[in-house]
């Protein structure tokens, strides 16, 4: 059971990681539009 | 580039019903072409035909959704977009040294159009990138300016059916695009932190119940601590902010509770973890942030639709002005430029760019944007002329007197701006019952807890920590505003566009509905109901009509179809009149009874309405002589706005009669709504006698009908008659643009100017009166859902905390029956029956 005590910062740290690269993500406008790209990701060629 | 193809018409009685190949529409008998392959509604879509096949872009016709409704391009040229003046406010320099430009499209509105715009690359050579935002209709366009100027680029999206104005609103775009960013960064972060915070909670809970070793109970409860912080510092500072300013200005706000809840729990809890005893409040403080921060966006979305249509009001107003200068020539500046006292040029096809009075010149003026007179208004020197009105006719000279935030146009969208802020975003009931109902809950948590002391100390921590998670806010929060989201989504997909969830209340309930008439209940835009005379004459009017931008011109080519049409040997337009020319080798006349009874000088059309056929066929008409042209049948004479007659040769030959019909589905619809209690009224700006004519037919009192009515009378109107009941207020175009505002609730239909958007809580994309027997229907259901939504939820949670306080359950059971109680509330918003399922 206290492997928990270094699984969870482990956890932790994997989740901060997901949070960055969502910060990252919505910074650089990927959440401006989100109903277009999903039609044209079903039109395209 | 493209032109229109004219291909024989034969005379032979075509195909009963053939579909348009661009867009799907019945084809109107005249525009049939017997044997052909391709049918065509219309020269529009004949034209975007042409544009894509020529291109090879076929593979449009394979889409499942496709634009139905015909194509309607403006015609203009766009020499303005290539003006100086006008890159300098719009255009920017990308890094790879091309052009970019973000243009406000009209008449986007489905999966096609995308597709369509996006592929203006292929069409026009030099550009690169075309890429389309649906929901707010803006195009951002990159091309290379030295090869393609951008008028081009205008033409080409204009006879596709996307007139394009540029978009204006850059600096706040920048503020705006920051601010979503930031609300999506603080939902995302929110998100994660409360879902980890929860799972530590998880396991405190269990370890209450089945035992846990301090050591892991210590370590949980730091763990939530730690997350927790930065969930507060982060997303959950806007609640304190907001408190804060409040606090300042001393008056009550709803995120002063809120942010009350949040301070008491985080203080409750951290003192809990630091005695290393006691519930720790993290979990419930963690996931409120995030549920309340998801409120909010879904919230903040439906004002920005609001704000979106108010820009396009913006983008329809030109950009450019033609100013005359002391030594006559004419320079194109901004509108924005234009002071009180300049002398303006307008082109014929043009907007007026400000408020003035004529100089010189004789046009006519369309003015349905701010009158919603369908029928364009004659104007010569000394008139006054308004912002936002469609020269018609010829080129005037206008001293202006009021431009840009003075012109009455201008007025008129602030008042509309001032109606939607009057009535203020919608406060969802959610957001102040959870603030609150968290702060009662943690008091009577710390009750339960010196209650349960006194009891049973033993169970008192458990009873408290029971309560606590078998009262989460989390149904209570999500309920309402989700149930709203799902049946706006849902009314989106059948036509219905819906701003907030306050419309939606209050079209619940019954009430009274102004109608407006022209666009709303009539189809708005001027046609031929009828033409009387041999077919002959046709290619005769046509030839004559054919270049003409008027309205009667246009409803001309409409009705009657393309032919074979002989030569214009000459033709001379009489403002107001009509027009007399020499086609083929004859005189025609066209215009105003007295206009061709003067012009062909005769007596005989004085007295009787004869057609002589200059050859041999010589017959009279009635009014119901047999129509085999396929055109409307005149509704009753009704609406009918205008006669025109036609004389060749010095002989009146044939008549045609111009109307406004009344849409098919108006009577019923009506009835439909009278039956379901509402008071309805009707509004127009048209003349008093054709509005109680109109009103007669489709079944409305005569004593709540108002005619000639202008935009001022119209609000006076929805104002007065607020005063005894809610108004809900229906019409097309910027005319109404200020009743609309003023009522409970405003709708702007189909077909009229989009900028009625601005001011409109709702907006049907469907034509007729159908979609808001539909949208009442729905609101009524949506709201018993919402009541159904919160009862269940209220329900749920009296059982939960009687059980809890009274020690009936313990927290692993409580953090079982929180999800799946959430869950079946949640699945009732989302899953019930509001709008019908399928797209219209």
């Amino acid at each position: 059971m206290s492997v928990i005590f270094l699984v969870l910062p482990l956890a932790l740290l994997i989740v901060a990681a997901g949070v960055a690269a969502f910060v990252w993500a919505a910074k650089r406008g990927q959440y401006d539009d989100l109903e277009t790209p999903a039609i044209r990701a079903v039109q395209d060629d | 580039m493209i032109t229109l193809v004219r291909e024989p018409a034969a005379t032979t009685v075509a195909p009963i019903d053939a579909a348009c190949t661009h867009c799907g529409l019945p084809v109107p008998a005249g525009y049939i072409e017997p044997g052909a392959e391709r049918q065509f509604c219309c020269a529009g879509c004949r034209t975007a035909y042409a544009i894509l096949h020529e291109h090879g872009l076929d593979r449009y016709y394979d889409l499942p959704e496709r634009r139905d409704r015909p194509v309607r391009a403006s015609g203009r040229q766009y020499d303005e977009f290539d003006h100086s003046a006008f890159h300098a406010l719009y255009v920017s320099a990308t890094a790879d040294g091309l052009a970019r430009v973000e243009l406000y499209l009209e008449g986007v509105h489905c999966a096609s159009c995308v597709w369509l715009v996006e592929r203006v690359p292929l069409v026009v050579p030099g550009v690169v990138r075309a890429e389309l935002n649906i929901r707010r209709s803006l195009a951002t366009i990159e091309w290379d300016d030295r090869a393609t100027p951008l008028s081009a680029i205008a033409r080409a999206l204009d006879s596709l059916g996307y007139p394009a104005h540029p978009f204006r609103g850059t600096a706040q775009e920048n503020h705006r695009r920051r601010e979503d960013r930031s609300a999506m960064v603080r939902i995302g972060v929110a998100g994660a932190i409360s879902i980890n915070v929860m799972l530590a909670s998880l396991a405190l809970y269990s370890g209450w119940w089945s035992g846990m070793e301090a050591q892991y109970a210590r370590f949980f409860r730091w763990t939530a601590l730690v997350l927790t912080i930065p969930a507060l510092l982060w997303p959950g500072r806007v609640f304190f902010v907001s408190a804060l300013a409040a606090v300042r200005a001393r008056t009550l706000h709803m995120d002063l509770p809120i942010a009350v809840a949040l301070a008491a729990g985080f203080a409750r809890g951290v003192v809990n973890t630091v005695a290393d005893a006691g519930p720790v409040y993290f979990d419930g403080v963690a996931m409120l942030v995030f549920l309340l921060l998801c409120g909010r966006y879904l919230q903040l979305r439906g004002q920005r639709a609001a704000a979106d249509a108010a820009e396009l009001l913006f983008a329809i107003t030109p950009s450019t002005a033609r100013v005359v200068g002391a030594d006559g020539a004419i320079r194109e500046t901004p509108a924005e430029g234009l002071v009180p006292g300049d002398l303006i040029d307008v082109r014929a096809g043009d907007t007026l760019p400000a408020d003035g009075v004529v100089e010189s010149g004789v046009s006519s003026l369309n003015l349905a944007l701010l009158t919603g007179e369908s029928r364009p208004v004659s104007s010569r020197p000394g008139d006054e002329v308004f912002a936002g009105t469609l020269n018609v006719a010829s080129a005037l000279r206008i001293r202006v007197t009021q431009a840009g935030e003075t012109s009455r146009l201008a007025k008129l969208v602030r008042q509309v701006e001032e109606g939607a802020r009057r009535r203020a975003p919608v406060v969802l009931l959610a957001d102040r019952l959870s603030g609150w109902f968290t702060a009662a809950v943690l008091v009577l948590a710390a009750l339960v807890y010196v209650v349960w002391m006194n009891i049973d100390p033993s169970q008192a921590v458990d009873n408290a920590i029971a309560l606590l998670v078998v009262t989460c806010p989390c149904a209570l929060a999500l309920a309402t505003p989700l149930a709203v989201t799902a049946a706006v989504g849902r009314a989106a997909r059948r036509g219905i566009l819906i701003k907030g969830g306050d419309a939606l209340e209050r079209l619940a309930k019954p009430s009274t509905l102004i109608l407006d008439k022209t666009g709303t209940i009539t189809e708005g835009a001027i046609s031929l109901d009828r033409f009387d005379g041999p077919d002959w004459v046709r290619p005769l009017v046509l030839a004559l009509e054919a270049e003409s931008s008027h309205p009667i011109a246009a409803a001309f080519r409409e009705g009657l179809g393309l032919t074979v049409l002989p030569d214009v040997e000459f033709s001379h337009h009489v403002i107001g009149s009509g027009v007399v020319g020499r086609v083929g080798g004859h005189d025609v006349v066209i215009g105003k009874q007295t206009f061709v009874v003067e012009t062909i000088n005769s007596d005989r059309a004085h007295t009787a309405f004869e057609v002589r056929a200059p050859i041999s066929e010589v017959r009279r008409f009635t009014h119901d002589s047999g129509d085999s042209s396929g055109l409307r049948p005149l509704a009753s004479g009704l609406g009918t706005l205008t006669t025109v007659w036609i004389a060749v040769d010095g002989h009146a030959v044939a008549r045609a009669w111009f109307g406004d019909a009344v849409r098919l589905d108006a009577a019923r619809s009506i009835e439909t709504l009278r039956r379901a209690g509402w008071h309805i009224g009707m509004a127009s700006g048209d003349d008093p006698a054709v509005a109680h004519a109109v009103a007669a037919q489709v079944g409305i009192e005569q004593t709540f009908v108002v005619g000639g009515a202008s935009p001022e009378a119209k609000l006076a109107l929805v104002e007065r008659a607020s005063e005894r009941q809610p108004v809900v207020m229906v019409g097309d175009g910027v005319n109404d643009a200020a009743a609309i505002a003023a009522a409970a609730v405003g709708i702007g239909v189909h077909g009229g100017a989009e900028a009625s958007l601005a001011a409109a809580d709702v907006y049907l994309t469907r034509p007729g009166l159908a979609p808001l027997v539909e949208l009442t229907d729905g609101a009524r259901r949506t709201m018993r859902l919402i009541r159904l939504g919160i009862l269940l939820s209220l329900g749920y949670n009296a059982v939960g905390v009687s059980l809890a306080v009274t020690g009936m359950i313990n927290p692993l059971v409580a953090a079982v029956m929180m999800p799946a109680s959430s869950l079946t509330v949640l699945m009732v918003a989302w899953r019930g029956r509001t709008f019908p399922e399928a797209p219209a």
